[in-house]
């Protein structure tokens, strides 16, 4: 019977051996993914932080240091200070208007009701769909002639054909659109986000409310809501970030305009840096998501660590 | 008498709510639809009620894609992209996300938080040093360039999805096999591999999709038409000058928009439970 216990003994070579070293065998299969990370994430944000202290265009390409003159180059220019306030406005508007009607439409589809799956299935359709493609049908709906939503308007008596807005020709309305498109685009990640967090309380925890005489609101805000707060923090910071460095809705939408009216730090940063191939300062440009991306980071980071204890 | 009154009142303000939802999200998408198939006369008439056909639907826009401008090319472009950068990502994620998954140390932990959080480092911040880099590659105007840069995104987002998939793997299945005479490599290779195949497919459908979501980097990158992945083709190289031409651009982008959609409604519960990491438990 003591060959049940008996090991089973392998002919082991060198090889075998290292590789039966978990520490080993664990560094040696995450370091494919570490070293592509660093070398085409990890360098080429170094050298964006090097070619902002440097004189590098395209045409001229010197890695003369430069120091800071590049930055404040830039925060001298009205302009660049325009384009601050409105990656801000885009950012915080559109996050608040996607968190709002995140919140009703997770409200809605909470309760059952027949053709829910549907429902739930064509309410995803904005944040499934690549944004550029999203953006040029909403482009052609805001079409300064055929636009659909000034016919509509139009034929409801609303509006006549003169007053009618030329949606991408004026400032405030250009932000406007690229703030409703980016709302549009998130709002259906933020249903998504508020359904998974709702839907891991407990029941027995809201029920424990409603016994000890907690009402609806009360409910919804002093126990549902903290309970929440962790993942929908989370949906915020992604939202916050992919917005805060959006390029593509106002590229294929306005172009930065009218008059810089929605130009913002990514499309900034790809006019100057790429368009017109001064490297340097459209470098030092896109640095100035780094605070803001730094502050997320940072964030995150505690939260992490806030919910370990 | 008002109770019921008051009942039916509640439900039409909700199916109100869900209709306004449902328009509000899916109106840009019929309006792709309607536009796609509809003739130049009947779109270009201000008089006609825009929301159906007043003349009979028509094909000609999408075989004028596919005969007059590049647009096979483009979903080949993306077809061949898509395939190259979600086996770089396989080969490279799913050992990253099991040695995650395993490391016990708190080491292991900030080193998967550090890789998920360079999944948030935006292309706008990139773009400029890797354009210089992909130039030094000679790979400038090429869609290999993106085939090489688009794993850095994908990468870190797949090994913290799978991570998250191999911790919920019970060891105790690949402790068995190394007693049973398996080495740990084998163990990984022999058995968590096979039993993490649905994980493996959410991250190939979510490779693939991300892929054709991008658009900064195409179009730093990329400026010949042959060139192009879809999503840029269609959105940048169907305007001549000043002119769009609505209804090939709606049938593009409804096209290569399809399949992204279906892909995603399939996986969307895995999608956030990814990103969300199990802060809800």
């Amino acid at each position: 019977m003591s060959a049940i216990a008996e090991p089973v003994v392998k002919p082991t070579s060198r090889f075998h051996f290292i590789f039966d070293r978990r520490a080993v065998l664990e560094t040696v299969l995450i370091a494919p993914a570490i070293i592509y990370v660093l070398l085409l994430v990890g360098l080429p944000l170094l050298l964006a932080i090097y070619y902002s202290l440097s004189a590098y265009t395209i045409y001229d390409p010197t890695w003369k240091f430069v120091g800071l003159a590049n930055f404040k180059q830039i925060l001298q220019n009205p302009t660049f200070l325009d384009t601050l306030r409105n990656t801000f406005v885009f950012t915080f508007g559109s996050q608040l208007l996607g968190l709002v009607l995140g919140k009703f439409g997770a409200f809605l589809l909470l309760q059952p009701f027949p053709g829910r799956k549907i429902v739930r299935a064509l309410i995803i359709l904005p944040f499934a769909v690549p944004v550029a493609l999203a953006t040029i049908a909403w482009q052609w709906m805001f079409d300064s002639l055929y636009s659909v939503i000034n016919w509509t308007m139009i034929a409801a008596g609303i509006l006549t054909r003169e007053e009618a807005p030329n949606w991408l020709g004026n400032p405030y309305l250009a932000m406007l659109c690229i703030i409703i498109i980016n709302a549009w685009r998130f709002f259906p990640f933020a249903i998504v986000i508020f359904l998974a967090g709702i839907t891991a309380v407990p029941q027995d925890v809201i029920d424990a409310a409603t016994v000890d005489g907690a009402g609806f609101w009360r409910r919804n805000y002093q126990i549902i809501l903290p309970m929440i707060l962790p993942i929908m923090a989370i949906g915020l910071i992604f939202g916050i970030v992919f917005t805060f460095t959006d390029l593509s809705i106002v590229f294929l939408l306005t172009m930065g305009g009218p008059g810089g009216a929605t130009s913002v730090l990514g499309f900034a940063g790809f006019q100057t840096g790429i368009v017109s191939g001064d490297v340097a300062h459209g470098a030092a440009i896109s640095l100035f998501m780094l605070p803001v991306l730094l502050v997320v980071v940072i964030f995150m980071l505690r939260f992490i660590r806030r919910r370990e204890i | 008498m008002p109770r019921p009154a008051a009942r039916a009142l509640r439900e039409t303000g909700f199916y109100f709510g869900v209709a306004f939802f449902v328009i509000l999200a899916a109106f840009p998408f019929y309006w792709m639809v309607i536009t796609a198939f509809k003739q130049n006369s009947d779109l270009y008439d201000v008089t006609n009620i825009p929301f159906w056909f007043n003349e009979p639907p028509t094909l000609e826009h999408i075989k004028y894609l596919f005969e007059e401008t590049l647009f096979a090319r483009w979903l080949l472009n993306s077809l061949i992209i898509g395939l190259c950068v979600t086996a770089i990502t396989l080969v490279t994620a799913v050992p990253a996300g099991y040695s995650l998954a395993r490391m016990t140390s708190r080491k292991g932990e900030a080193l998967g938080i550090t890789i998920f959080l360079t999944y948030l480092v935006p292309p706008t911040l990139l773009f400029l040093p890797l354009s210089r880099i992909i130039a030094e590659l000679g790979l400038q105007n090429s869609m290999w360039a993106l085939v090489l840069v688009y794993p850095t995104f994908t990468i870190p987002f797949c090994s913290w999805l799978l991570m998250g998939f191999f911790k919920a793997l019970p060891i105790e299945i690949e402790e068995a096999a190394i007693v049973d005479g398996c080495s740990l490599f084998g163990a990984f290779i022999k058995m968590a591999i096979p039993l993490s195949i649905p994980a493996i497919l959410t991250v190939v459908i979510f490779t693939f999709t991300l892929t054709l979501q991008e658009f900064v980097y195409a179009l730093t990158f990329v400026s010949s038409s042959d060139q192009k992945p879809i999503t840029l083709g269609v959105t940048t190289d169907l305007i001549r000058g000043d002119v769009f031409f609505w209804g090939e651009i709606m049938a593009g982008a409804l096209i290569a928009a399809i399949p992204v959609a279906i892909a995603y409604n399939l996986f969307l519960d895995r999608f956030i439970a990814g990103i969300t990491g199990g802060a809800v438990k």
